[in-house]
């Protein structure tokens, strides 16, 4: 078990059980938690491809820079859903409808 | 001989106008004095050009040209011949008098002054351009001035009549394009009208539109497109109506300068680029001529109104000129060689321009003069002002003899030549249109007398008299027609050299006639 | 002196009076005086100088004396013309003459217009009219002949019109020019047939072309006839006459100047100076044409009233007595008796002038402003009054009428001779001399008729007579000089022979011959007109006797009653004293239609050719674009460009539920079409 497969078999999980909470998550928080599976899913790729894959530390490097990267849109995220909070008294995703025509 | 005297005539007034776009709209004064100024240092330049100008030369002098659109062969050509330079000097003089013509224009004085710097421009480059292209640019560019002018500054009717002459003069202008365009297409992708002089005889000999010879289809459409400014009966309803609505420098304007173009772009292209359709036209001409004697003079009989009045007197004696133009065809081979008639004849139209300038623009000063006054023109309407204002009356009698063709005015030298000239060629014309003379005197002295003579009407009794200004605007033109009325010899030493060699190339048409 | 001397002063003759004109109209009025010594010392100066040139031509005594110069008016290579002037006897004769009686007419003036509104202006035109006149007395060209022709008319026009406020004066000075203008339409024809032909304005050069044979026959003719209209205009002959009696508005010194002596003369002076060029058909026109007149306006004359149109109608009818001269060939005859006319017929019009200012005088005293002061029926009885105008009068109204002793016996003489040989030659022409003896009788008639109604008998209007008074020196002193020039003595130094016109004026002036091929030689006619003086002589002085006698029995011992016998012939004297009816007829055959027809052009011109015509390309152009209009709103823009939007929008509709704002929705759609990409890549 220590083939480049069995990341990416594990990754592609990771990622698909974040899409599907993006995608079927009603509260912000939660779609959230979405995409940090989905980064760290991406994480969990680029490190495999420094293994096994010659990106050697620049994969390294990609990984920490995602995990600074998730954090900085954590926090926007976080900034942007208590604002809608404050707007719609609400972190359902579904209400906030404001876009559509 | 190197210089760019005429880009400066040309443009000094767009010079002013930038100025006068900067002055504040309160500052009238100040827009008048630029005004003034501009159209000051032009005349002084046009006269400068002519103490250079080399009277035995015939061909074009002072030429400047630059390359302007290479890839249609577009250039800016300009130059200056016996031709156009009386009419550049008389332009000169009637902008400069004129600003002071319209020193009483008592709203929007701004835009008044800036178009009429523009109209100024326009004119200007109509006289001097050689290039086809610039040429029609310029002819547009006046076209606009002058509908603001009449439109926004003018009488009671000025949007009708405005629109009317703005429509009317654009119906020719079209017809011109066209014309031009033609000749561009057939004579070797050319605006250059020099060469177009030298190449469009030959190049056009033989070709066809539409079965009809290709030369005589562009020369009527180029002479409709003058005639309109002529203005040439039938196409001469516009000129009454304009004239009547503009205000009074524009009459002057109008009727100095603006139906003179109509006359130089038939000597200067149908005359000299398609000299051969000219034998074709010339008893066509005649004839337009003798109908404008005629029916102007009967026209002018009958008005109530002074404007129109003079206004109709100049479709009368634009008659006069074309029956001179007309009398070119006597130096051909076919009237043996009359070179005597044909250098009265063309040299009397030529001069006849240059006369109906200044006598038609002195009338329409005058009759402003008394508009200002009496605010309004009916002839009937006034009685025995010969007593109240004896300057003005006096001034009026001289003008109206001169436009009547009294000997010692220049109006007669001009008429005379135009008769004699074409007298060998077209009897029974001339005869007939000598009754002209009859009626200019009829309708002249008809007018002045119901106007001047008689018993005094009270109501008039204390009318001002003609003040210093006016006296300004009318005595450096009331001075010429006197002076070439005495003594031609000046103006038509002038012209001459440039009249030979027009009279050269139409008489050398004269085998290629045959053709017809 | 010599012959340049003689040009100068000539030229000096010519340019005085307009330099007076000039000062006169510009500075005139702030002169003292108003200026009118200037314009009096300027005539002054050039008769003193037309008397030097005069006296000189008479010692020199040379018949053939010719000088001409000239300069370039215009030069355009071919086209080419030389002004210029030419003096010989004729025109130093003729300058005498006008200086002479503008002279007179400037001094006359001084009292006759005192305290007019605008006198310096009247001197001023008075100068115009000298320079004018001078100036086609000095032609040597048609073309300068031509100009001062039609500045004289202007002179004509300005001082017809002095008194412009009276309605009639204003329309008498439009007429007067309006008239000549008709007359120089013929003129003008006849310089550019001759001018196209000949190539040449210059008199000498044409009859030198002409006598070449370069021009003749009918073109000849016709431009003959076109100057002669000239002439006919100028000198007021039949049918253009119309106008001469109504210039009587001016002021009479100007009638006596312009309208009397010099300016209509100037017709037959065109003639004298061109008569070898015309053919023997254009001087049959001529001669008819002038018989016609003197016979014509004398038949009008007898049943005037108006003191001053009775001399107008004598003036037409003498006019047209030396044209008659210069068509039967006697042109010689003509010019002699213009010049003794310009002296007794100015004499009777500052006659006329007198007596008018003395019953104005008179009038205004008794405060009278109805009667008119040149009716003749007002007056009467004024001899002893007016002792020097009476005798004046009477002096030049014998003059007139031909009796012996006197200049126009000599003048008349030489024309009844000159038709009368031309008839006898010519039997077919009997007419021509008809004319002139019928003339000469009626001339007679109401000459004398004029002197007895004013100066005899009494008047109606007795209590006027009382205050009647002779005119100050400066208005009897012309009636003196010219009524004395009348007297035949003057007219034929250095002989004394009264029954003889053989004198300085018949040696010094000399016929020339005719250019035209074929014509009699001036030889041929004189011998003519010697063999025929005798019988004109015993025939006119019949009919002068005659003439006077039944004037004499009619107005001074009034033994026939005038009254009567105009009743008898009620047609003919309803013809005469209305004028034959010519300005009725003239206006309403002529100048009303065409005034109508005028109008019409007009309104066909404005309201409907441009109206519907011109403007109708505009109605035309509004209705197109209507549809134009319409097609392009409802048909283009409507329908299809708006189509495409209407479709676009229906589209939107339903697509607009796709766009849920759910960005999970968003987020699917992307996955589903990651999905569908992988598996088209996968097959």
């Amino acid at each position: 078990m220590d083939s480049l497969n069995t990341y990416l078999f594990i990754a592609s999980i990771l990622f698909s059980l974040g899409l599907f909470g993006v995608i079927t998550r009603r509260n912000g928080v939660a779609v959230l938690m979405g995409i940090e599976l989905i980064l760290n899913a991406a994480n969990l790729n680029f490190l495999a491809f420094a293994k096994f894959g010659g990106m050697n530390i620049s994969g390294h490097i990609f990984a920490l820079f995602v995990i600074i990267m998730a954090a900085a849109e954590a926090a926007v995220a976080l900034a942007i859903i208590i604002n809608i909070y404050n707007n719609f008294k609400t972190i359902n995703v579904d209400d906030v409808q404001e876009l559509r025509q | 001989m190197d210089t760019s005297i005429l880009s400066w005539i040309i443009w000094i007034p767009v010079i002013g106008m930038a100025a006068i776009a900067l002055i504040p709209r309160e500052k009238v004064k100040t827009i008048k004095m630029v005004t003034a100024v501009a159209t000051g240092i032009q005349f002084l330049a046009t006269l400068g050009l002519w103490s250079r100008f080399e009277e035995s030369n015939g061909g074009f002098q002072f030429m400047e040209r630059a390359e302007w659109i290479p890839s249609f062969n577009i250039t800016y050509i300009l130059g200056v011949d016996g031709l156009s330079l009386p009419m550049v000097i008389l332009t000169g003089l009637l902008f400069f008098l004129g600003t002071f013509v319209s020193w009483n224009i008592n709203r929007a004085q701004k835009g008044y002054f800036a178009l009429y710097l523009l109209l100024n421009t326009g004119v200007m480059g109509v006289f001097l351009s050689l290039d086809f292209f610039l040429f029609y640019v310029f002819w547009e560019v006046m076209l606009l001035p002058m509908y603001f002018l009449i439109g926004m500054w003018g009488g009671p009717q000025r949007e009708y009549a405005a629109i009317k002459f703005f429509l009317y003069t654009l119906f020719g202008s079209v017809l011109m394009l066209i014309a031009i365009l033609a000749l561009y297409f057939t004579c070797g992708r050319t605006f250059d009208m020099l060469q177009l002089m030298q190449t469009a005889p030959t190049a056009l000999d033989g070709v066809m539109f539409w079965g009809m010879s290709a030369i005589k289809v562009i020369w009527v459409m180029l002479f409709i497109g003058f005639a309109i400014k002529v203005p040439v009966f039938p196409f001469h309803t516009w000129l009454p109506l304009a004239h009547v609505e503009a205000p009074t420098a524009i009459s002057v304007i109008l009727a100095g300068i603006l139906l003179k173009l109509g006359v130089y772009g038939i000597l200067r292209i149908n005359y000299t680029m398609l000299p051969v359709a000219v034998w074709w036209f010339a008893g066509a001409l005649a004839l337009l001529g003798l109908i404008n004697v005629i029916w102007g003079a009967m026209c002018a009989l009958a008005q109530k109104d002074l404007k129109k009045l003079v206004a109709y007197s100049s479709v009368n004696h634009m008659g006069y000129l074309l029956i001179g133009m007309a009398a070119v065809i006597a130096a051909g081979e076919a009237n043996g060689h009359n070179l005597l008639a044909a250098q009265a004849g063309l040299g009397g139209a030529v001069f006849q321009m240059f006369n109906h300038g200044t006598i038609s623009a002195m009338l329409f000063i005058l009759v402003g003069v008394i508009y200002e006054r009496a605010h309004h023109r009916d002839i009937e309407g006034f009685g025995g002002l010969a007593t109240s204002m004896p300057i003005y009356s006096g001034i009026v009698a001289v003008a109206f003899f001169a436009g009547l063709g009294l000997p010692g005015l220049s109006g007669f030298v001009s008429e005379a030549m135009c008769f004699i000239g074409a007298f060998p060629v077209f009897k029974a014309i001339v005869i007939a249109s000598t009754l002209g003379i009859l009626l200019n005197a009829a309708y002249f002295l008809w007018a002045f007398q119901r106007m001047f003579m008689g018993e005094m009407n009270e109501k008039y009794k204390e009318l001002p008299e003609i003040n210093k200004m006016e006296l300004f605007t009318v005595i450096p033109l009331l001075v010429i027609t006197v002076f070439f009325g005495i003594y031609p010899r000046p103006f038509l030493d002038l012209i001459s050299s440039t009249m030979n060699v027009i009279i050269d190339t139409v008489a050398n048409m004269g085998g290629i006639a045959g053709v017809f | 002196m010599t012959g340049n001397m003689i040009m100068n002063y000539s030229l000096l003759i010519l340019f005085l009076p307009l330099a007076a004109f000039l000062i006169q109209i510009f500075i005139g009025k702030r002169l003292p005086r108003q200026g009118d010594w200037v314009a009096i010392g300027a005539v002054v100066t050039t008769l003193i100088l037309a008397i030097a040139m005069f006296t000189s031509m008479l010692i020199g005594h040379e018949p053939h004396f010719a000088q001409e110069a000239s300069f370039t008016w215009l030069d355009m290579g071919a086209f080419h013309i030389e002004l210029g002037f030419l003096v010989d006897n004729i025109t130093i004769t003729m300058l005498l003459v006008v200086a002479l009686i503008s002279t007179m007419t400037h001094i006359f003036s001084i009292k006759y217009l005192e305290g007019d509104i605008r006198y310096s202006r009247y001197y001023a035109y008075l100068g115009l009219f000298t320079f004018s006149m001078n100036g086609i007395v000095l032609a040597n060209n048609l073309i300068s002949m031509y100009m001062f022709w039609e500045l004289v008319g202007v002179s004509s026009y300005l001082l017809i019109g002095h008194w412009f406020e009276k309605e009639s004066a204003a329309d008498a000075a439009k007429k007067a020019f309006l008239t000549n203008r008709v007359g120089d339409i013929g003129f003008f024809i006849g310089i550019m047939l001759i001018f196209s032909t000949l190539g040449t304005f210059v008199f000498s050069e044409i009859f030198n072309g002409i006598a070449a044979g370069k021009m003749g026959g009918s073109i000849l003719t016709f431009a003959g006839v076109g100057l002669f209209l000239g002439a006919m205009g100028k000198s007021s002959q039949f049918p253009l006459h119309i106008w001469l009696p109504d210039a009587m508005e001016g002021p009479t010194p100007v009638s006596a100047l312009m309208h009397a002596a010099t300016m209509v003369a100037a017709g037959v002076y065109l003639c004298v100076r061109l008569f070898p060029l015309f053919t023997p058909d254009a001087l049959l026109v001529i001669a008819y044409v002038g018989g016609f007149t003197a016979l014509f306006a004398a038949t009008i004359a007898i049943t005037q009233n108006d003191i001053k149109k009775v001399l107008a109608y004598s003036t037409v009818s003498q006019l047209g007595y030396m044209i008659l001269a210069v068509g039967s060939g006697a042109y010689i005859a003509g010019f002699f008796h213009l010049v003794t006319h310009a002296m007794f017929k100015a004499c009777l019009f500052y006659g006329s002038g007198s007596v008018i200012h003395a019953m104005h005088h008179a009038l205004h005293k008794k405060h009278d402003h109805d009667t008119d002061p040149q009716d003749m029926q007002n007056m009467g009885g004024f001899k002893d009054k007016m002792p020097i105008t009476y005798w004046a009068m009477l002096i030049s109204t014998l003059a007139i009428s031909g009796v012996p002793l006197f200049s126009g016996f000599l003048s008349k003489d030489a024309i009844l001779a000159g038709t009368l040989s031309f008839a006898s030659h010519h039997p077919g022409h009997f007419l021509l001399p008809v004319f002139g003896f019928g003339a000469a009788a009626i001339t007679a008639f109401y000459m004398f008729r004029l002197i007895f109604m004013t100066f005899h008998g009494k008047s109606k209007m007795a209590e006027l007579v009382d205050d009647i008074h002779e005119s100050p020196k400066e208005m009897t002193f012309p009636l003196i000089l010219l009524s004395s020039l009348s007297i035949f003595i003057f007219y034929t130094l250095p002989y004394f022979n009264p029954f003889s016109d053989h004198g300085w004026f018949m040696e010094l002036i000399v016929a020339s011959d005719a250019a035209v091929p074929g014509n009699p030689s001036a030889h041929h006619i004189a011998e003519g007109i010697h063999h025929a003086h005798y019988t004109a002589m015993a025939l006119s002085l019949v009919v002068a006797a005659l003439g006077i006698f039944l004037s004499w029995t009619f107005y001074f011992k009034k033994k026939l009653s005038a009254d009567e016998w105009a009743e008898k012939f009620k047609p003919m004297y309803n013809l005469s004293s209305n004028k034959y009816f010519f300005d009725e007829n003239y206006n309403k055959f002529l100048y009303k239609p065409f005034l109508k027809l005028s109008a019409l052009v007009a309104h066909i011109d404005w309201d409907l050719y441009d109206k519907y015509f011109i403007n109708g390309f505009g109605r035309v152009g509004k209705i197109i674009s209507f549809f134009t209009g319409r097609m392009d709103y409802d048909g283009l823009d409507q329908t299809i460009v708006d189509g495409i939007g209407r479709s676009a929008r229906q589209a939107g509709g339903v697509l607009k539920f796709l766009q849920t704002g759910r960005l999970q929705t968003y987020m699917l759609f992307a996955l589903l079409g990651v999905v569908v990409i992988v598996l088209i890549q996968s097959f």
